[in-house]
């Protein structure tokens, strides 16, 4: 937790981008073996603008571009993190990283293990990840569960800028190798599924006030983002906001749980909250079939089998890739989830 | 159109199999001492010759001639014969201990002891090197403590590695030497990372990146050029050409018609190809890649002319894939006889030293192998704890690798 003299600060409004790059503006400023790079993120600032400002604050050789080499940036950063930084790379998009597969697996999550501690690689790979920006195939897809399957590795995904600063600053902090997943849509406002509407800012919005100084949000804990009593809704990044819109759309009073650290997870939260309205829907943007949904209902059963009124629902993406013209007939929105709500919240 | 024909597609073929005899035609050398010693700030661009040459030192009488003759004094040179002897020794009672199912797997550095004994004498003794898994001779040169390594062969309970790693693929932080991988051309780029934050800390740290001709097919191989070259990093890349990747002649890996060193001068690296096998010609390249890393002038690629003298691994026969005794007809050699060669006609080596170093370095090995043997083996126990297994996952033991080693802990001795 948090010292009470750790708590950031005064707190302004920040979008998700400027609360990531404030993230690592401390952490750059508080730590000289933190280093920052990726693809477009030196003199430009990355295409997201995630670390623009950063490398004129703090010079090339500590904030700077990449070639277009997405095994290059994670097995340079492993050769960094075991000399002692505690390197923050960038991949451009989460469905960028395949490349760097074999290095984010055998090497990153497996260095301590495999030398019994000698070598470590703390470092953070960030990546956008989710849709909702008609990126297609290639710029829309939602990775986490090909990584809260690997061993030896963080996955982490915030849902708002106070959360996206703390995390990340804890993400660095932290010894062992995060996969920090940022969903794009949410990089400038609280995006609830409804794409028709106008964007609404973060600054209209309670967590889009964040401390300017160092905090931190600890990694393997959840948060009620929203209390209530019908059931429980487990899900994180852009799902959280359209499980409240399809609260609202469907009258049912759920309680929503936003992971915030997908694995290792904070099960207790989980538990508590089951147990306690007995009904549950997992809720995630990523495809299905062994998605991390199936982790999720696999352990709501095993935890909770007894306290269960009704089946666990899964709402999810398609079993298919990302289509580009039809995204939103893809993606979920509150409609499919209101449904599936009502359908769980009635189920005898 | 009679000028049209049908496309062929080419397979690369080695230029003998069992039953031929060897043909090391297609090997470019070159005599001893012909090849220039440029500066060291030079440009890729201005040594491309030297990435198709061949940088040699060691005549075949065992002179030392040329420009890269190195400056060595007799002390040097004689630790240098005794860690490739060490190699070998060390190397030979582990086959014997394979056999006899001490020890579960191993791979000997036969043939090539030259390349990583030279480089590591000619480093510092804080410059990481991130090998392959052949260079158990870096760790000889650097006289790693033989009964952790065994300890580590053996997988017993005083593995520092916890039986994690098979045979081998040894971590040893302390005297330089990064953990290994399983899967090829991974610590290419963990090196260039590495001296990367090397220079980024300004620190005088060097690395020093080790993989075979096979494994420079790999994309991580390609990607630790391009990053190596476009900061600058203070690396040396080797790459140990010794014709097989396992039963894969080096064509296949993309060596026919060219040199593995002329990979670097595409990426703008300088890039050398050297005599393996040639202990003065693997130290003076060493010497000459490592002050350019020093000076801030950037990597070095340096292919290694070599030949593995041994099976792949002792899962391996190699005489279903390679011509009778090709070893014995490699061109340049076995690098051990050639240094002792060297050091004979400097009158600072004799039959009597040589049997005596033997003696010595078989009991040195005999005795660590005898000691580690107390601490038990795979075969017959003590291993490290089974529930080691659940540890160094993460830093700290997250709850759901608790509870389940708590449910290990419960299944009692019926895992």
């Amino acid at each position: 937790m948090n010292s009470p003299k750790e708590t950031g600060g005064d707190a302004v409004p920040m979008s998700m981008v400027q609360a990531l790059r404030s993230a690592m503006d401390v952490m750059l400023e508080r730590d000289g073996n933190v280093v920052v790079f990726g693809e477009d993120v030196g003199y430009f600032g990355g295409v997201f603008r995630c670390t623009e400002g950063l490398q004129k604050k703090y010079g090339a050789t500590r904030v700077f571009d990449t070639p277009i080499s997405e095994s290059g940036i994670v097995g340079a950063a492993v050769g960094m993190a075991a000399y002692g930084l505690r390197p923050v790379a960038e991949i451009q998009f989460a469905d960028y990283y395949y490349p760097a597969m074999d290095q984010i697996v055998s090497e990153a999550a497996r260095l301590r293990y495999r030398s019994a501690g000698e070598f470590t690689a703390p470092m953070t790979i960030r990546m956008p990840c989710g849709g909702g920006i008609f990126g297609g195939q290639t710029h829309s897809q939602s990775p986490e569960a090909l990584f809260t399957h690997v061993s030896g590795l963080r996955t982490v995904m915030p849902s708002n800028p106070y959360d996206a600063k703390g995390l990340l600053i804890a993400s660095i902090e932290n010894d062992d190798p995060v996969i920090f997943l940022e969903p794009k849509r949410l990089y400038n406002g609280p995006f609830d599924g409804y794409h028709d509407k106008p964007l609404v800012p973060w600054a209209d919005h309670p967590l889009g006030k964040v401390p300017k100084g160092y905090y931190t949000v600890p990694l393997d804990s959840a948060s009620v983002y929203r209390p209530g009593s019908a059931l429980t809704v487990l899900t994180y990044g852009t799902m959280v906001f359209v499980a409240q819109a399809a609260c609202a759309l469907s009258q049912v009073d759920a309680e929503i749980i936003d992971l915030r650290s997908l694995w290792p997870m904070d099960l207790d939260t989980v538990v508590a909250s089951v147990k306690k309205t007995g009904r549950c829907v997992i809720v995630h943007e990523a495809t299905r079939t062994s998605g991390f949904g199936a982790e999720l209902t696999a352990l709501v059963q095993e935890h909770c089998f007894y306290h269960l009124e009704a089946p666990i629902e899964r709402v999810t993406g398609w079993d298919t890739p990302y289509p580009h013209a039809q995204e939103w007939a893809y993606f979920p929105g509150p409609e499919r989830l209101a449904q599936a709500f009502k359908r769980t919240a009635e189920a005898v | 159109m009679s000028s049209e024909h049908p496309l062929r597609l080419h397979v690369p073929e080695p230029t003998g199999r069992p039953g031929h005899p060897s043909d090391f035609s297609y090997l470019r050398l070159a005599p001893a001492g012909e090849a220039r010693r440029p500066d060291t700030s030079v440009t890729a661009y201005e040594i491309r010759d030297l990435a198709y040459s061949l940088i040699r030192v060691l005549d075949d009488d065992g002179q030392a001639v040329g420009p890269w003759t190195p400056d060595l004094s007799v002390d040097v040179l004689k630790a240098g014969m005794r860690a490739m002897m060490k190699t070998r020794i060390f190397d030979t009672r582990m086959l014997v201990a394979q056999r006899q199912k001490k020890v579960s797997f191993y791979l000997q550095c036969l043939g090539e002891e030259a390349v990583g004994v030279a480089q590591a004498m000619a480093l510092r003794p804080d410059d990481m090197f991130f090998c392959s898994y052949r260079q158990q001779s870096v760790l000889m040169a650097r006289e790693a403590p033989l009964v952790e390594l065994l300890c580590q062969l053996l997988s017993n309970e005083n593995d520092k590695l916890k039986g994690r790693q098979i045979p081998v693929l040894y971590s040893m932080r302390d005297y330089g030497f990064f953990t290994l991988s399983g899967n090829l051309a991974t610590q290419f780029i963990q090196a260039v990372g590495w001296a990367m934050a090397s220079a980024i800390k300004g620190d005088t740290r060097i690395a020093s990146g080790w993989l075979g001709d096979g494994a420079t097919a790999e994309s991580d191989f390609h990607s630790a050029l391009v990053f190596a070259h476009v900061y600058r990093a203070p690396v040396i890349l080797n790459v140990v050409n010794n014709q097989w990747a396992i039963s894969t002649f080096q064509a296949i890996a993309g060596g026919e018609d060219t040199t593995f060193a002329a990979r670097g001068l595409g990426s703008g690296i300088a890039s050398l190809r050297v005599d393996g096998n040639d202990f003065l010609a693997a130290y003076a390249a060493s010497c000459w890649a490592a002050e350019r890393a020093r000076s801030n002038l950037g990597p070095t690629l340096i292919e290694w002319v070599t030949y593995r003298g041994g099976a792949h691994s002792t899962s391996d026969d190699p005489s279903r894939y390679r011509p009778e005794n090709d070893w014995a007809n490699f061109p340049l050699g076995d690098p051990i006889p050639r240094l002792r060669r060297h050091l004979e006609l400097l009158g600072v080596w004799s039959e009597e030293e040589n049997l005596a170093t033997i003696k010595e370095l078989e009991a040195e090995v005999l005795a660590a192998q005898k000691e580690a043997e107390s601490h038990g083996s795979l075969a017959k126990g003590p291993g490290p704890s089974a529930e080691a297994m659940f540890e160094d996952v993460y830093k700290e033991m997250p709850p759901h690798l608790r509870g389940q080693l708590e449910q290990f802990r419960q299944l009692g001795r019926r895992p």
